[in-house]
């Protein structure tokens, strides 16, 4: 009975852990044979359609204009299993790894060096480490949260607008600071809640609960786990502003706009400088100028003509460096 | 400060608390009965996440929130025969056997998700129904009587659970086989049967938990629960595996939490300290578990499979 007993435990363990190595590569999208194929992988913290940070990089992967074999292991929140994947995909010879998050760089410091062969993509980050198989990228998103300010302040009535983010940390900080300097500059009073959290969607939902406490008629946020700010914001009938993809899905009647990112317009650029020659060494920065930044408005949403105006001039306002966004 | 001290702002906290204890409620009720039987299920965490999506999932294809309700609950209750299974009949360990529940439950969740869902959609989220009268005192008739039917569901099985556990021979029989097995089997109670038992509605507590959780957001993402499974394992240890006890431990959990994030949407927390208050929640179960600790007595049989000599 012992034995049966210890058999069946490990089996029960062998069978979990099984279960979830096959989720974390269950998005897995080996979709060519092609021997001729760029490979690429991504390696994602969150889940690779979570309508924010991970799924922005997937849809501009997806976007390239080239012949690419891509590898996706996602969900790896714990550092230690993205450094596995990463090391992983480099040893399996794949061209281009993506370490999509900050919280890998650590890692990618070590293994990059055993791998001078292979390009490492990594983000966001302002700087390759000195490595010079590494390009880093980062979103001025502090641009994007700068146009949404500005329209969240100008729909707001009651003057007062919540903000949802997890960390104070990566892009989350520009893009709030942005929106901040923006509705303020339009007379809106803006509070930021920092949940602790880049997956707790029940803590993003109660703070959301706790800005509508106080008044606040307009919500933004980001990271992946506000899609529980986006539901409450639903139910009250809360105007929501998006960021990293289009959230439009989520409440299609409220959100009013989202900055969505395209990185493949600096993916472009890294995969041309790998074919001259240059593994790495560089960093990128996708913004509104160079179209990285698309502030993506809701057909759906009855935005007055002003409005529309003057988030119009704002972008144009930054694009041609006559607006601060603060940050 | 004097912004906190509203009373809409108060009200709306208090409300805040309720909902967040909901979920962390029906899932610590549950592990109480199985730990009263002398069975730790530290898989309570996969449970509820499986359950979650269950629950979700049908909501999406079906729209019908009662149907979701019932379908987590059956998977509660099927994770329960597993788990009883492994441990009741195999008497394997308990601690590596809960965390072999919870990977699969994480791993298959997120799994199912990817493969049926992918993209979040959201779903109806439980509506408010006010309860006649009681909903217009004031000051507690909004937090406590204008919540949806499983926040109504969760407070209502405490007095049930208690009732079970200290009024019935159902209830006598979990304690003893929790307590001491042996006696219990000399004087002819199924051990094995009353534990299984135990197990499965502990389980179905937690498929309930999942249920809570997911139709109270209105979506569900992988990783949904957060390790809310592994607080209310927690949370039974802080109420000393009574039911009240559990359900103030919940209401304190969830109250230091939304008083957190009230004050930081109210500025009184600086944003550059946020994420140290962020662990309050934690520390305060934390230290309220040391203190408490030394006071009580766990079930004497806790974690021991039970072999008849």
């Amino acid at each position: 009975m012992r034995k049966k007993m210890r058999l069946l435990t490990s089996l029960l363990a062998l069978l979990g852990s099984f279960v979830l190595v096959a989720s974390a590569c269950g998005s897995s999208d080996d979709s060519s044979d092609d021997g001729g194929a760029l490979t690429m992988a991504i390696v994602a913290p969150s889940a690779s359609d979570d309508l924010a940070f991970s799924q922005s990089m997937v849809d501009s992967v997806n976007a390239l204009d080239r012949e690419i074999t891509l590898s996706i292991t996602d969900g790896t929140f714990i550092v230690e299993e993205a450094a596995a994947a990463i090391r992983g995909y480099a040893e399996d010879g794949i061209d281009v790894v993506i370490a999509h998050g900050t919280q890998f760089g650590a890692s990618l410091a070590e293994i990059a060096p055993d791998f001078p062969d292979t390009t490492f993509v990594w983000g966001t980050a302002t700087d390759t480490q000195g490595l010079g198989n590494v390009f880093a990228y980062s979103p001025a998103s502090d641009e994007g949260g700068y146009v949404n300010g500005v329209v969240a302040a100008a729909v707001s009535e009651s003057g007062k607008i919540g903000v949802v983010g997890p960390v104070e940390a990566g892009d989350a900080v520009p893009y709030i600071n942005g929106f901040t300097t923006a509705a303020e500059a339009g007379g809106a009073q803006v509070s930021v809640t920092y949940t602790g959290s880049f997956g707790d969607v029940a803590l993003a939902a109660e703070a959301a609960q706790a800005h509508l406490a106080n008044d606040a008629d307009v919500l933004t946020g980001t990271a992946q786990m506000v899609v529980g700010a986006v539901g409450v914001a639903a139910d009250a009938g809360v105007p929501w502003f998006g960021t990293q993809s289009n959230q439009t899905s989520l409440a299609p009647d409220l959100v009013i706009a989202s900055q969505v990112y395209h990185w493949e317009v600096v993916l472009e650029e890294m995969l041309d400088l790998r074919d001259s020659g240059t593994k790495g060494g560089k960093a990128f920065e996708i913004n509104l100028a160079n179209g990285g930044l698309v502030i993506e408005f809701n057909d759906g949403y009855d935005l007055s003509d002003d409005v529309r105006a003057s988030a119009d001039a704002a972008i144009a306002g930054i694009i041609d460096g006559s607006v601060n966004t603060g940050a | 400060m004097g912004d906190f001290f509203t009373t809409s702002v108060l009200v709306a906290t208090a409300a805040s608390a309720v909902r967040l204890a909901t979920p962390y409620l029906l899932a610590a009720l549950g592990e109480t009965i199985g730990q009263r039987s002398g069975v730790l299920n530290l898989g309570v965490d996969g449970v509820m996440m499986l359950s979650a999506f269950f629950a979700y999932w049908t909501v999406l294809e079906t729209g019908n929130m009662w149907l979701g309700v019932l379908v987590a609950l059956l998977v509660g209750l099927m994770m329960g025969v597993l788990y009883g299974v492994i441990t009741v009949f195999f008497e394997a360990t308990q601690g590596i056997s809960g965390i072999g529940i919870f990977i699969f439950g994480l791993g298959f969740s997120d799994l199912l998700f990817r493969q049926q869902v992918g993209t979040p959609k959201p779903i109806r989220r439980l509506p408010n129904i006010d309860i006649p009268l009681l909903s217009d005192i004031p000051y507690i008739g909004e937090p406590l009587f204008q919540r949806n039917l499983m926040t109504y569901a969760a407070f209502a099985l405490v007095p049930v659970t208690m009732i079970v556990l200290n009024k019935t021979t159902f209830g006598l029989n979990i304690r003893s086989v929790g307590e001491n097995p042996q006696a219990a089997d000399s004087l002819g109670v199924s051990v094995e049967r009353t534990r299984f038992s135990a197990i499965m509605i502990g389980n179905a507590f937690a498929g309930l938990a999942g249920a809570a959780l997911v139709l109270q957001l209105g979506i569900f993402q992988p990783h949904l629960t957060q390790g809310m499974g592994f607080i209310a394992v927690a949370l039974v240890y802080f109420g000393a595996w009574k039911p009240l006890g559990v359900m103030g431990g919940a209401l304190l959990f969830g109250l230091v939490n939304a008083v957190v994030l009230q004050w930081k949407a109210l500025g009184i927390i600086p944003v550059s300290i946020s994420d140290l208050a962020g662990m309050a929640p934690a520390v305060v179960t934390i230290i309220a578990l040391v203190l408490l600790a030394r006071r009580v007595n766990a079930p004497a049989a806790l974690t021991k499979p039970f072999v008849r000599s």
